[in-house]
């Protein structure tokens, strides 16, 4: 098979999971209304598949900030961070991301798939061992693997397993760090950080927490787990994204090791990429402001979270173990996961469809995404359909 | 690694592959996982951890991508045992 012919091989068992016509991935989105809502095709659709926990795709506050930065800035950077790519809001948002964590030191990434593999790829290499959880984000797998650490998974948020392998690692525990994430992006559920914590002390290992998804949910002021759990001075670096609960593009990385800055020299996701745009930084930095003073929006966004949750768990639906902003129905086969995504769509309710390989367990899923400018209405609205496609689809 | 070792471990490979593969394969050191066994990529994964349960060992998986046969499954982990 020659490399074209491989390329076929993948798309012809891609068109036998998903038959002729159905669009589910890559859909155009053709027109934003708000952020809840926009258009698909003909239909206006109700938008219950995006990242934007928060709500804030369209603050007056970010949207004022990225134009005075394009005006007064222009529309690129056009260089990396270390030639000519650090324009004063780079460093800016870095102390303020520093700040934000009570950290000496914070890093800014072009993305926060980048910001992952910069960390990680610049913390371990040959000869030091990574510890990553079964279901990590593939940033964190690809900044394993750029790496050159040995890779080693856990049980999904199985601290016994977890403790069986650290102990297996003997004296190279010490030369290992703890991947983990805040809130997982497939089940929603939530890392147990205070287990985790105890054991990378016990066994003395360096610990990366990944708040892509807990960024601006989790904590009083929207720090993500480590302040939900009050274990902010354990965990050693956090890593996250400006694209979801920040709305812009991006990614950082906080931590109070001063160290940290030294990746800026040997970190390639990090060197040899263009910095993000100056318009990009500034709406960031007012989301940020409004992240950290968000409590109302997440106080909102919370009691969404349970309202979705609790009315498809009621339904009968099969769920990830706590509600979230995350909640994902588990089906088992791809056709009825397709059969709800599709006519969910054509109730004109826009959700995630993950199939397998990328769902865990060879399962597959119809993700929602709540977030804090859902109305109670629209939510009541989705857990109704919700119900009426349980019976028509799942029991007929 | 001694080949009495060795033998046991291919040995124990086998016997837990066969349970998993259909009846009328027959599973020597010289079987490829991939393409002689058709067994989907989770009960391969999940066997995997098994595996390292039975030999109280964790297996990189980067390692792992290197290896196609039993023989080398076997080779793998006595060089893992032997380390730890
Ligand atoms: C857990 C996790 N980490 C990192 C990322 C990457 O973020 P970005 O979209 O900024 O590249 C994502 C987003 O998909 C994620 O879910």
């Amino acid at each position: 098979m020659n490399l074209l012919e491989k390329l076929d091989a993948a798309a012809a068992a891609r068109k036998a999971m998903l038959p002729e016509g159905v669009g589910a991935f890559g859909i155009p989105i053709e027109e934003v209304y708000s952020a809840t809502e926009a258009r698909i095709g003909e239909r206006r659709v109700l938008l219950l598949g995006t990242n934007n926990y928060l709500g804030l795709t369209f603050a007056p506050e970010c949207i004022e900030a990225a134009h005075k930065a394009l005006d007064e800035e222009g529309t690129g950077t056009t260089g990396s961070r270390m030639a000519n790519g650090s324009y004063y809001g780079h460093r800016a948002l870095e102390r303020e991301f520093a700040d934000f964590y009570d950290c000496c030191s914070g890093i800014v990434f072009t993305t926060g798939y980048q910001a992952n593999l910069g960390t990680i790829s610049g913390l371990v290499g040959r000869g030091d061992t990574v510890l990553i959880d079964g279901d990590s984000h593939a940033s964190i797998f690809d900044g394993c693997i750029l790496s050159g650490a040995e890779i080693i998974r856990f049980k999904h948020n199985d601290m016994a397993d977890m403790e069986k392998r650290l102990r297996r690692l003997g004296g190279r525990a010490e030369t290992t760090l703890i991947i983990v994430e805040g809130i997982y992006s497939m089940l929603g559920d939530q890392a147990p950080l205070p287990e985790i914590v105890e054991l990378k002390n016990k066994y003395n290992c360096t610990l990366l927490l990944d708040e892509a998804h807990s960024l601006g949910v989790l904590g009083e002021t929207g720090q993500g787990l480590v302040e939900k759990t009050g274990l902010l001075k354990e965990v050693d670096f956090i890593t996250g994204t400006f694209s979801k609960s920040l709305c812009s593009i991006g990614g950082f990385c906080v931590s109070n090791h001063p160290q940290l800055d030294q990746l800026r020299y040997v970190s390639h996701p990090y060197i040899f990429t263009a910095s993000p745009s100056p318009a990009t930084i500034a709406s960031t930095r007012a989301a940020l402001q409004l992240l950290r003073n968000g409590s109302d929006l997440r106080k909102q966004l919370w009691k969404n979270c349970t309202q979705l949750y609790t009315r498809l768990k009621e339904t009968g639906y099969i769920l990830g173990p706590e509600p979230g902003p995350v909640i994902a129905a588990i089906l088992d086969s791809p056709k009825q996961a397709l059969q709800i995504w599709h006519r969910l769509l054509e109730n004109n309710i826009y959700v995630n469809l993950i199939l397998p390989p990328a769902a865990p367990d060879g399962k597959s899923l119809v993700r929602c995404s709540v977030n804090a400018a859902h109305t109670t209405e629209q939510i009541a609205h989705v857990g109704e359909t919700f119900a009426k496609l349980y019976h028509e689809v799942l029991q007929p | 690694m001694t080949d009495n070792n060795y033998d046991e471990i291919v040995q124990l490979l086998c016997d837990r592959l066969s349970s998993l593969a259909s009846a009328d394969v027959n599973i020597t050191a010289e079987t490829n996982l991939i393409s002689d066994l058709s067994i989907d990529s989770i009960k391969l994964l999940n066997l995997i951890m098994e595996i390292e349960d039975a030999f109280d060992i964790s297996i990189p998986i980067n390692a792992l991508a290197d290896v196609q046969t039993v023989h080398e499954l076997a080779c793998l982990i006595a060089k893992i045992k032997s380390a730890s």
